[in-house]
């Protein structure tokens, strides 16, 4: 079987991987930044009021509600061309050697696949906790601020950090989202040929600054909930 | 220096193969790689068995041919340098040497330690020359060039095709060694005429030979005897993007 599945080329496929993948990055900023506004509810006299109109306007807005199918459309695209690309990969060697190389080189790089299952299975797991709980199953409490209706999504975050092994589950996938990052982001410059002697070692340290603050960024939130309740 | 060796052995591309160990003794730390092998063949022609087959010529590290995958990594321990330019200095006295062939679905095993390239060869039929007629010999500056360009060509013009880099790319990609073939003839103005055509051909042929994808790991980079750059791997990209983006609509 030749490497031409779906009629795209092996450089077409990865050009998709990296355009989907970097937009999805953009994506990981967006849903930071929104889950930062909980930790207001941290300073004294705060509250959750911000997180749930965030929340609110994330799930109403119809330009946003047009780029969630567009998300879903690109996460399913990543997972796709990915295992397509990963399955060809096997394929290409189908005797493996005896005493397997190990070159010094990118060490993530190697585990894309891996870490990359691994993000899956948290976000299928992350989508049913919040949302589809939100969505579909509506068996959410209301809150109302300044004389409005809004679902209490911060009061379902709030509970659902009060157990550690909950905690300890999303700290651990963060870390693992940053091994996937730090090889991700530089990559999709490669791959897309941008590479240059003046610019790529500065996309490979901003590769390596998004894999540690996007994932302490996240891994904050529940980290603070747990330890303040 | 005594050794012991763990060769694959495959009678032909049909059988099943096999380790076997064979044990070499008195080997000069002064000898080549290649020369040990000899010697260990001297000794299995005496014993009436079949000699090792593996690939060479040169062995002065020019004609790629050779192509062993010693302890784990392509061209044995040294780094810039083919397996023939190894001397038995680099290994410890009393150790095993575990030697493959390549291991790739678009390299099948001839014999023991030889495996069929010619995909490589046909990736290069496929359009890495200059078909277009360039007249007779033009005056050394009649052409401007940039010195950088041409260093640049030149360097991805050391590639000697031995499958290094797909021997240790985890995805047995042949990325680097396309790249190579097509920035050299991309980064001069002779190439650049039929550059478009070529590097869409030529990828497809890549593709077609069954190579696995690049995951910009570096491996090969790292494994290169003529150390080839990643960067060419880029400029494969961007040439690729600019030809299916930008060149009209052609059959290749």
């Amino acid at each position: 079987m030749s490497n031409y599945t779906l009629h795209y080329s092996s450089i077409t496929k990865k050009i998709i991987m990296s355009l989907v993948g970097l937009f999805l990055i953009t994506f990981l900023f967006l849903h930071l930044g929104i889950n930062l506004t909980l930790l207001e509810k941290f300073r004294p006299g705060g509250s959750t009021d911000t997180f749930n109109i965030a929340a609110h306007f994330m799930g109403t807005n119809i330009v946003i509600k047009v780029f969630e199918v567009v998300l879903f459309g690109g996460f399913l695209i990543h997972i796709l061309f990915g295992l397509i690309l990963q399955i060809q990969n096997w394929m290409a060697r189908p005797a493996r050697y005896k005493i397997e190389g190990w070159s010094h080189t990118s060490p993530f790089s190697k585990f894309m696949i891996h870490t990359g299952a691994l993000i899956f299975i948290f976000l299928v797991i992350h989508l049913l906790d919040f949302y589809f709980k939100a969505k579909v199953f509506g068996d959410i409490g209301s809150v109302t601020i300044d004389g409005k209706e809004y679902h209490d999504m911060g009061a379902l975050v709030l509970a659902k950090f009060q157990s550690i092994g909950f905690v300890i589950f999303y700290v651990v996938l963060f870390i693992f989202l940053g091994f996937h990052l730090h090889h991700a982001f530089q990559s999709a410059f490669q791959t897309l040929g941008l590479n240059h002697s003046k610019y790529t070692p500065f996309i490979k340290g901003l590769s390596t600054i998004i894999s540690i603050i996007l994932p302490v960024g996240y891994a904050i939130i529940p980290l603070v909930i747990y330890f303040n309740s | 220096m005594d050794l012991t060796l763990k060769i694959w052995r495959q009678k032909d591309s049909k059988s099943k193969g096999g380790f076997k160990t064979y044990h070499v003794k008195d080997i000069s730390p002064d000898a080549s790689f290649l020369e040990m092998l000899d010697i260990l063949n001297e000794e299995l022609i005496h014993k009436g068995e079949m000699p090792v087959n593996f690939d060479n010529d040169c062995r002065e590290g020019i004609c790629g041919a050779c192509s062993l995958y010693v302890n784990g990594r392509p061209h044995g321990p040294d780094s810039a340098i083919t397996i023939c330019q190894v001397h038995m200095r680099k290994f410890k006295d009393g150790s095993t040497v575990t030697i493959e062939p390549w291991r790739s679905r678009a390299f099948p095993v001839i014999s023991d330690l030889m495996v069929d390239r010619s995909a490589f060869d046909r990736i290069i039929q496929a359009g890495g020359y200059i078909s277009v007629s360039t007249g007779g010999v033009p005056d050394a500056n009649e052409i401007p060039i940039n010195k950088m360009k041409a260093d640049e060509a030149m360097d991805a013009a050391a590639c000697i095709g031995c499958g290094a880099c797909v021997a240790t790319c985890k995805n047995a990609s042949a990325m680097l060694f396309v790249s190579a073939k097509v920035s050299q003839l991309a980064l001069l103005p002779q190439g650049q005429i039929e550059a478009k055509r070529r590097v869409q051909k030529m990828v497809k042929q890549m593709d077609y030979e069954g190579f696995g994808n690049c995951t910009n790991t570096g491996a090969c980079e790292a494994e290169c005897p003529k150390e080839i750059k990643l960067t060419n791997i880029a400029r494969m990209n961007r040439e690729f993007i600019g030809a299916k983006l930008g060149a009209q609509k052609m059959k290749l």
